[in-house]
């Protein structure tokens, strides 16, 4: 029951928020309300979650379309539990930062977040493959909608590419499902899906059908390119959304798919997996350095972090694959708290541009305070986030090989020199010109949202243990799995 | 045989006594609105429902009548009454159109009610000869209807060539059946499969068999508005006003699908395998060139035109891929997936055309990809329900059309024609993007020339909204109606 709580109340929400229409006064509170109590009714999964045991809890299990042996199947283990809580905990950041800024159709604005929040969580939680995909492919509506009506100045272009380059993966991956469905005998069922033998080569062809889907949305490179567009031209809360979840799916469907169902070929193909990664991570870290638009900028270490979570993935080591998924969560958390923090200055000064700013910290200081830290998260400093995982993955990859650990490294370095630089260009040195000289610092309502986030970041930095725990008992199970071939 | 051994025709009786009676009655009625015959077709039409209804209750497997020229069985009454339901979205959307545009004359709902007449009777048809007879009364009404605007040029144009190609594939048609009679001695389905049966261990009488099939399976295309028979379909659709691209896009189709099943899977079974691989060639080159083509459109209805094209080649990809082997069999899945998708298909366009219609007003038709620009911003509920309609036909879920594709998909991939699924799959993506770009047009653009409020129309409005969510709620739950067609496809 909590699950679908989890996945309607929100789009219930969006639905009433369409209703009040815009002019009307309750339009703000009313979304704010159903992001809270859509937050609120997830609590139970953090409280009431066991994490002894790999098995699926929550799980509900109904008929849906029985032609087809499709079930309305929910559940959440170790591995999907923490995303269901991060994407309605950022829910709310997104509700609260729109509040004053959206001006242009309130209603379908805070109605297409609400909606995306449940089918979001959705995707995490389905267990019947169908159900997955139908959720999978249900965000892209809304998405397309706030990149094409509240975007930047080249929206129609972003969202256009970003649909198209997410469907095709998808489609495939629906040709590779329904083939699954019938070498299972006709079930779409998940769990299903671990046991079915399959021949190398057919596996392979899977392997490929997933990856696609699944490597469009990661975004892994050389897939990666409808992600800055997308991104620069998204609304504050879009681009949040679209780092901190949309980009989770992707990582997340390896996870669930790709390794358990296909152990022998993922096992077979590593190596290209760890190839693209490691030319995320590295390459398009340089590529970072070099943006002059801070939301771009964010967009490419995005790329660059995301290519830790698919390294971790693909080494099949404890630390390697708890790493990826840690990194995934946090990366959440830094990734909204930065694309929130670039909003701040959009909202006042409307450029992204680096150059148009500098000396920030003269005029806002809070501010300043706020996106050291998440610049510091964001380059891996020990007790933030953004350490934990980044060092899980590269222990885990140091354990299968020297030289994928070395190069993995290199993004502490390249990570340092992008977002302290970063950092130096907007905030450092003296006033930039008159209008950097007129900003006002955050008000109350920044404040709180970016302090959530703060508080967040330190938590996951310094005590992560409650997250690790979590997925521990799952991600054995997984690993075990990996290790068993299915030909 | 008494009089009781023709209820199962009630409808078609029912229908030809009330269009009559219609007719007649439109005589008498002197409002520009013609309300009071536009309320009787409704009536009629809800009567004949009802009257199919009661015959389902009724229907074991197959009711065989007439000597086997007329069958009533599920698949009949379900096909019937979606032609049913299309013909009276068709009035409701285009009453106002016509009224304003002083065409709602008596014969354009006389017409429609024998175009419906003959429909039916070609979906219940159990011999050549009523295949036959259906298809020319219900393409003669519509060659008149397509005419219906007689003062524009375009309108007579495509009327002329609807005409011209239409009596050409009937002549395909008709000299494909003249073989197989030939060869079978018999006019009835059911008897000419069990001689196909019988000949076609022979190979000489095979190779008369499948000549005759050739013939037959481009008739068929022909009506059905496949590549490489398509070249009717976007000047027709662009010709014909508005309304009448309504009717020919829905009802008509649904016929033509009638047919294919009667023509192919009740009378040639036997020949599957050498249909299927026509099939396959038809469906892959109107995925393709109806997906592509369309991109290039500035009409909207020509888009739809090129869009219905490559949707009648994703109900194929069901069509061919029905087979009985040592694995097992598949038949009814992939029969009833190419229904499914028939009838979702069929909401979708008649939906679509509705909107068109709906945001139409006197001295204005709301036909070029433009006209909908910054719809979102004049009326936001209407840019939802086209929004949903859209990525329905786009095959995006949550809409039913995704669960249309998914089923036909499934099919072909059981079937072992997995490589025609990606190539279609594929083709699809393309497709996607002229779809999106109608949503791009109502919601990211501003508003050019038409800037005014959509006007109200209460009933229009509510059916097209009704239309729309439906929809929606087939993509929430679709098991019902694919039930239905699993039901309605058993007892073939």
């Amino acid at each position: 029951m909590i699950l679908s709580l989890a996945i309607w109340v929100p789009i219930a929400a969006g639905v009433v928020v369409l209703a009040l229409g815009d002019r009307s006064a309750l339009t703000r509170p009313v979304a704010l309300a159903g992001a809270i109590l859509g937050f609120l009714v997830t609590l139970p999964l953090w409280t009431q979650f066991d994490p002894s045991t790999s098995a699926m809890q929550f799980v509900e299990l109904h008929r849906w379309i029985a032609r087809f042996n499709i079930n309305y199947h929910l559940g959440v283990d170790g591995i999907s539990v923490l995303f269901v809580l991060l994407n309605s905990f950022i829910t709310i950041l997104v509700v609260i930062a729109g509040w004053t800024v959206v001006e242009n159709k309130v209603s379908q604005y805070y109605a297409s977040f609400l909606v995306m929040s449940g089918l979001l969580n959705g995707v995490f939680s389905a267990m019947d493959a169908v159900l997955f995909y139908v959720f999978f492919e249900g965000t892209l509506i809304p998405m397309f909608i706030i990149i094409g009506i509240w975007g930047g100045p080249n929206r129609v272009y972003a969202a256009v590419k970003f649909f198209l380059y997410t469907l095709f993966g998808s489609l495939l991956m629906l040709i590779a499902m329904l083939y699954l469905y019938n070498q299972a005998g006709g079930s779409f069922a998940i769990a299903d899906w671990h046991k079915v033998p399959l021949p190398l080569r057919v596996q392979e062809l899977l392997f490929f059908g997933f990856l696609f889907a699944f490597a469009v949305k990661v975004p892994m490179w050389p897939v990666h390119t409808w992600l800055p567009d997308a991104h620069t031209e998204a609304p504050t809360g879009g681009s949040v959304v679209l780092a901190a979840i949309l980009l989770k799916l992707g990582a997340y469907g390896f996870v669930r798919f790709t390794l358990p169902i296909l152990p022998d070929a993922s096992r077979e193909l590593a190596w290209l997996m760890i190839t693209l990664s490691l030319i995320a991570i590295a390459y398009i870290g340089l590529v970072t350095i070099v943006q002059v638009d801070m939301k771009r900028l964010i967009a490419y270490s995005s790329v660059s972090h995301m290519g830790f979570c698919t390294l971790g993935f693909f080494i099949f080591n404890l630390y390697g694959v708890e790493g990826g998924l840690v990194q995934m969560i946090s990366h959440g958390f830094v990734s909204a708290a930065l694309f929130l923090c670039v909003g701040v200055l959009y909202d006042r000064m409307h450029t992204r541009q680096i150059a148009d700013y500098g000396g920030v910290v003269n005029t806002m200081p809070k501010f300043a305070a706020f996106m050291m830290l998440f610049a510091m998260a964001n380059s891996g400093l020990p007790a933030t986030s953004g350490f934990v995982g980044e060092f899980m993955v590269i222990m885990g990859a140091m354990q299968k090989s020297f030289w994928i650990a070395f190069v993995a490294a290199t993004t502490l370095i390249w990570g340092a020199a992008y977002t302290l630089w970063l950092y130096k260009r907007v905030i450092f040195g003296p006033v930039a010109n008159d209008r950097v000289a007129r900003l006002k610092d955050l008000n109350v309502r920044e404040f709180i949202v970016l302090g959530l986030l703060a508080i967040t970041v330190l938590w996951m930095g310094v005590y992560p243990k409650p997250f690790t725990e979590f997925m521990h008992a799952s991600v054995t199970d997984l690993l075990r799995h990996v290790a068993q071939p299915k030909l | 045989m008494t009089w009781l051994d023709h209820v199962p025709v009630l409808p078609e009786v029912l229908l030809l006594v009330g269009a009559c009676a219609v007719m007649i009655a439109d005589l008498y009625v002197k409002d520009e609105g013609r309300r009071t015959s536009v309320v009787l077709a409704q009536v009629l039409l809800a009567l004949c429902a009802l009257a199919t209804l009661f015959v389902d209750a009724g229907t074991r497997n197959r009711l065989v009548l007439f000597d086997g020229h007329f069958i009533v069985d599920h698949l009949a009454n379900l096909l019937k009454i979606v032609c049913y339901v299309s013909v009276s979205a068709a009035l409701v959307y285009s009453r106002s159109y016509l009224e304003e545009r002083r065409l709602l004359r008596g014969e354009f709902i006389s017409l429609l009610l024998f175009s419906l007449l003959g429909m039916m009777v070609l979906i219940s048809a159990g011999s050549f000869l009523t295949v036959f007879l259906g298809l020319e009364l219900m393409s003669l009404c519509l060659y008149a209807l397509v005419a219906l605007n007689r003062d524009s040029a375009q309108s007579t144009e495509a009327a002329m060539k609807y005409f011209v190609l239409g009596a050409l594939s009937s002549g395909l048609l008709l000299y494909g059946i003249s073989m197989i009679y030939g060869a079978t001695g018999s006019l009835q389905l059911f008897e000419v499969a069990q001689q196909v049966m019988r000949l076609s261990a022979s190979s000489a009488d095979r190779s008369l068999l499948v000549f005759g099939l050739v013939f037959i399976v481009a008739g068929l295309a022909f009506k059905l508005g496949v590549v490489p028979f398509h070249m009717w379909i976007p000047d027709v659709y662009h010709g014909a006003t508005t309304p009448v691209t309504l009717i020919i896009s829905s009802g008509p189709k649904v016929a033509a699908f009638a047919m294919m099943i009667r023509m192919l899977v009740n009378a040639m079974p036997t020949l599957s395998a050498d249909w299927q691989q026509m099939l396959a060639l038809l469906a892959i080159l109107s995925i393709a060139l109806g997906n592509i083509t369309a991109i290039a459109q500035s009409n909207l209805k020509r888009m739809l035109a090129y869009s219905a094209i490559a949707h009648m080649g994703f109900m194929l990809l069901g069509l061919l891929s029905g087979y009985v082997g040592a694995n097992g069999m598949n038949r009814s899945d992939a029969y009833s997936a190419s229904l499914f998708y028939m009838i979702i298909y069929t909401i979708m366009t008649v939906g679509s055309f509705g909107m068109l219609l709906y945001l139409s007003h006197a001295g204005f038709d709301c036909e070029n990809l433009d006209d909908l620009k910054g719809l979102n911003r004049r009326s936001p509920w209407n840019a939802m329900l086209m929004m949903i309609i859209m990525f329905s036909l786009a095959g995006i879920p949550p809409t039913a059309g995704f669960y249309a594709k998914l089923a036909v998909f499934q099919a072909a991939v059981a079937a072992g024609h997995v490589w025609l699924a990606v190539v279609a799959v594929l083709l699809s993506l393309v497709g996607a993007f002229y779809y999106l770009r109608v949503v791009k047009l109502m919601y990211f653009d501003e508003p050019v020339g038409e800037t005014a409020p959509v006007r109200a129309q209460p009933v229009g409005g509510f059916v097209l909204g009704a239309n729309g969510l439906f929809l929606l709620l087939l993509g929430i739950l679709p098991q019902g109606l694919m039930a239905l067609c699993v039901a309605a496809v058993a007892a073939l």
